[in-house]
């Protein structure tokens, strides 16, 4: 790992030294995010500017439309592609209706991946996941089982019916449940990613399954209504929530018991990771292409699978014993 | 018999006893008073809004900001919180604040006579854009409010939370409001005839910009209300309510062109919806027609008072005309 790390940063170090020789012209990488304003994003951002510095010829533009629609993300991109950017890494709020926009970007010579939440493969050279999608499916059921020892009955509140991520990682979950024989998924409900609707669709699964014993919620709006519904109702102790969501949004939530442990993989390295691969794409150090490693700096290699995909890292689980750590970074 | 059926309120009344019945079918715990008692308090925003929405579409205008205020309102309720300012302050503020921002949309309708579809629709995006630029777009999360700030809402009083008693305060509150003073007769005179409202003395302008006054402040008392129960602030809280607002009025018989409805009808337009909203998740049915069957309710609402409305005017000429 040290020897990797030193070699890395030597070839970093060279590049750097390398890039100022020839010309002094900097890269300039778009990090485009679903919407501006959220916590999880402004997270990747630092991590993109950590890997900016690192590397030195980077200048980071971190944007994304004021709300979550692909009409405002098509916005963003056509005036990336006026400002003639080198390269776009994207986090998608649509699957397909951002490939043409991204394929213009293409064709005009600009790097396009995505991460985080993808694009269709005909819109990008390769997609960064935060995690692997079966993994963060089976942490997600694990959450849930770690503290039910006897088992019982658990339920999803997920996004909304539409949401990439989530539809791929309850299914993944689905996938895995046969190794968590004590464990009955009784229903997936939708909170749309609104604090009311997500409260009153928590309210719902407490009222229709008495002993409920779970509420697996894989998205930070709907984990944090889901344990402030639990802990309005009564049933801290009795109901545990958990799911992924921000330490800083969840630490309250921590501390009260509503919710035991949480997961979510470390947007910082997210954006870090994102950085350095479209870095390496654009300089022409990497290629994307199935099979393909490309190095992402102090976080190892992304290996893309045939669908030009690569995981990152496993998320990580936040209890307790390390909220307030977390809680005070993102 | 005929005539009490023809009435929006009594068919809004039958409309809302047969959703029971049906949920009732499916869910018989929704029914229970305890749950009835919860699914009013969960609808007591939506009431307090569709009272402010109500006065505001009385006088043929309408206020797409109220969300959008009660979310500014609603974080910087929160932001004092943290900054250590007393609850009753924050509450005096709040309602201030929201008037404030009611005023704004008040005088450029009034004074600027621009359609208030068109000003509302600007200052909702000014307003959100406050609260993005008030806080970077970071949340306030439970653990950094105090625990009254929390508490007030939910604290129960005679059985039921101080927030089902704002409601059903502010439903009597209206009730005085358009039924026993000269401004509430106003909203009717200025939206029913605005020219003969003129000839009467009332000034079509101000009373349109009390109405929207009155909505900006009960938006922005709401606005706490929301974010202690929901116990989190950020830029998009209650984003496209203000669609179920008006959605409310309009199924509570309020008329769009103005001049006529009831606070009656309002509330009861903002239970239906209210019922609807907690009842789809408890009785099974999928999430996919979830939104299908909302809107279904209110096109069918919507037609109902339609044909109770009624003929607009008479028809003086027609006998002749069949004789010639």
């Amino acid at each position: 790992m040290s020897i990797l790390k030193k070699a890395l940063t030597t070839a970093a170090l060279a590049s750097v030294l390398l890039a100022g020789a020839a010309q002094a012209e900097t890269k300039r990488i778009a990090i485009v995010v679903k919407a501006l304003g959220i916590g999880f994003f402004d997270a990747a951002a630092k991590g993109a500017e950590e890997a900016a510095k690192e590397l030195g010829d980077v200048e980071i533009i971190y944007t994304g439309p004021t709300d979550t629609t692909a009409e405002g993300q098509i916005e963003v991109i056509n005036s990336l592609i006026a400002q003639k950017v080198d390269a776009i890494a994207i986090s998608a709020n649509d699957t397909d209706a951002l490939v043409p926009a991204l394929q213009k970007a293409m064709e005009r010579g600009i790097t396009v991946i995505s991460w985080d939440s993808g694009v269709a493969k005909d819109g990008r050279l390769m997609h960064l996941n935060p995690s692997s999608s079966p993994l963060i499916g089976n942490t997600i059921i694990k959450l849930a089982a770690d503290h039910l020892p006897e088992g019982g009955e658990v339920a999803v509140l997920s996004a909304t019916s539409t949401s990439t991520n989530q539809n791929v990682w309850i299914e993944e979950m689905t996938k895995v449940l046969p190794n968590y024989p004590n464990i009955t998924v009784v229903g997936t409900v939708y909170g749309d990613d609104l604090a009311d609707k997500s409260y009153r669709e928590a309210q719902g699964l407490m009222q229709t399954y008495p002993n409920l014993k779970a509420i697996i919620a894989p998205t930070s709006v709907g984990i944090v209504a889901a344990a402030q519904a639990v802990t309005d109702a009564g049933k801290v102790g009795q109901i545990n929530v958990t799911g992924l969501g921000l330490p800083s949004e969840m630490a309250g939530h921590v501390k009260s018991g509503a919710s035991q442990s949480f997961a979510i993989w470390n947007p910082i390295d997210l954006g870090y990771a994102a950085t350095m691969i479209a870095y390496n794409l654009n300089t022409g150090k990497a290629t994307a292409e199935p099979g393909a490693e490309i190095p992402m700096g102090r976080m190892g290699t992304a290996k893309l699978d045939e669908n030009g995909e690569a995981a990152m890292a496993d998320p990580f689980t936040y209890d307790a014993s390390n909220i307030d750590q977390f809680s005070s970074i993102f | 018999m005929s005539a009490l059926l023809k009435s929006r309120e009594a068919i809004l009344a039958l409309a809302i006893a047969l959703l029971l019945v049906v949920i009732a079918s499916r869910f018989p715990a929704f029914v229970t008073p305890g749950n009835l008692a919860s699914v009013f308090t969960d609808t007591s925003p939506l009431i307090l809004l569709a009272l402010g929405q109500m006065v505001v579409i009385l006088t043929k205008c309408i206020d797409l900001s109220v969300t959008a205020n009660l979310a500014l309102c609603g974080m910087i309720a929160a932001l004092m919180n943290g900054a250590g300012v007393p609850l009753p302050l924050i509450l005096l503020l709040v309602v201030a604040l929201g008037a404030v921002l009611g005023a704004v949309n008040g005088l450029l309708v009034w004074k600027l006579d621009i359609p208030s579809i068109v000003v509302t629709l600007g200052t909702m995006t000014i307003y959100r854009g406050i609260i993005f630029l008030l806080t970077d777009g970071k949340w306030v999360n439970a653990h950094q409010m105090s625990e009254g700030f929390k508490a007030f809402p939910r604290a129960v009083f005679l059985g039921l939370p101080v927030m089902a008693w704002i409601a059903i305060l502010g439903i009597v509150a209206f009730v005085l409001l358009v039924n026993r003073t000269p401004l509430g007769r106003a909203f009717y005179a200025v939206g029913g005839n605005p020219h003969a409202a003129v000839y009467t003395g009332i000034s079509v302008g101000r009373t349109q910009f009390a109405a929207f006054v009155l909505s900006g402040a009960l938006a922005g008392f709401v606005g706490y209300l929301w974010v202690a129960r929901y116990a989190v602030a950020y830029v998009d809280i209650a984003s496209g309510f203000e669609l179920d607002v008006v959605a409310a009025c309009v199924i509570g018989g309020i008329a769009i062109a103005g001049g006529a409805g009831s606070v009656a009808g309002c509330v009861m337009g903002a239970l239906f919806l209210g019922i609807m909203k907690n009842a789809l998740p408890v009785v099974g049915i999928s999430p996919f027609w979830q939104m299908a069957i909302s809107g279904a309710a209110i096109l069918i609402a919507i037609a109902f008072n339609a044909r109770g409305s009624g003929p607009k005017g008479r028809l003086i000429l027609k006998t002749p005309e069949v004789r010639a």
